[in-house]
């Protein structure tokens, strides 16, 4: 099934992606609201929550260029040497800008 | 609705102070949307189409992959089927913040899972960790990040000449170096660090051996079994830990 890109086309197609992001954003909520939150159920949704950061990190290092590398080693031992966000993260893009530029 | 039943006070100062916290980082999300909305237009799309897309789908990601996909006609099961399984980290992110969120009505539930993006949430989640219950960065910085978005893909779609190569600032690295100041910003103990050394090893092997967008949610289900056999001692009551606060 495909829908044309007229305005009303493109219309239906923004509201389709719309509901599918919105079920997401609530389903995992909804799905959770009839489960028992015991301390084991706890341990499992805090791991899992610190463990989204890292599936979505590695691939991006693994997959990215020289410049992507270089920001988030930057990034990342910048975060452990002066603990604040906001510096280790304009360094990381900063590495990447140069790096980018030097290739 | 009574006030034990929904104990979690929302405190309006808090809100503000969080919408403020991450406009820094909203700055950058402006540029990344400015990516989008040129990206967008050159696929056909209008100005006010783009723009629309980025206020109902707040979803970066997805929306490039989305308007990647589009020509004279889109495929709709395809385009679900990409726009769902990138946006399925949101499921996860969600469920962990449900023990904050359960102490809300449910109005207010389902109100602030509108505002659910990745920065918003790594606040939250971080700090829940942490022993801290902040659902006020999800609207106050929720809030922030959806009206940088669409700033931007409004600056994209009407003057997107002027970014012509956001990855030579290194701009398509912002998310990523968020996160990962984030997660290093967190509670460290063995059990996290053998948790992420599972996730990033399932994550990559998903990345190569698995269709294309299902990395994020393998990786994390990974990371999350260590947790379900591998309980905290004396889970959320230690709080001997480093305590790193975020942008300030």
């Amino acid at each position: 099934m495909a829908i044309e890109t007229t305005t009303l086309g493109v219309l239906a197609l923004i509201a389709i992606m719309a509901v599918v992001t919105l079920v997401t954003r609530f389903g995992g909520v909804f799905i959770m609201s009839f489960l028992r939150i015991s301390p084991r159920v706890e341990s499992f949704i805090n791991t899992m929550a610190s463990s989204v950061l890292i599936a979505i990190i590695v691939p991006m290092a693994v997959a990215g260029d020289l410049g992507a590398l270089a920001a988030l080693v930057t990034t990342g031992v910048a975060m452990l040497a002066i603990r604040k966000p906001l510096p280790a993260i304009t360094l990381g893009l900063l590495a990447a800008a140069l790096v980018r530029y030097l290739n | 609705m009574s006030a034990s039943l929904y104990p979690y006070q929302f405190q309006p100062h808090r809100v503000r102070a969080e919408f403020f916290r991450l406009l820094p980082i909203s700055l950058f999300v402006v540029a990344f949307g400015a990516a989008f909305g040129l990206a967008a237009i050159q696929k056909g799309l209008s100005p006010l189409e783009c723009i629309l897309m980025s206020t109902t789908v707040f979803a970066g990601a997805s929306q490039f992959a989305a308007v990647d996909m589009w020509g004279t006609e889109v495929s709709v099961l395809p385009m679900i089927a990409v726009v769902f399984a990138i946006n399925s980290r949101h499921l996860l992110m969600g469920a962990s913040l449900y023990p904050m969120l359960r102490d809300v009505s449910p109005g207010k539930r389902y109100g602030l899972l509108l505002l659910l993006t990745d920065a918003n949430w790594a606040v939250s989640a971080q700090e829940y960790q942490s022993g801290r219950r902040n659902l006020e960065v999800i609207l106050g910085g929720g809030l922030v990040l959806w009206l940088a978005w669409m700033i931007g893909t409004g600056l994209g779609v009407y003057f997107g000449g002027l970014l012509q190569n956001p990855r030579a600032l290194g701009l398509d690295m912002v998310l990523g170096c968020f996160l990962l100041a984030m997660a290093l910003g967190g509670k460290k103990s063995p059990r996290i660090l053998v948790a992420w050394l599972v996730a990033g090893a399932a994550s990559l092997a998903a990345w190569k051996w698995l269709p294309p967008n299902m990395h994020v949610v393998v990786g994390a289900l990974a990371g999350g079994v260590i947790g379900l056999f591998w309980l905290e001692p004396g889970a959320q009551s230690r709080e001997d830990n480093l305590e790193v606060r975020h942008g300030d």
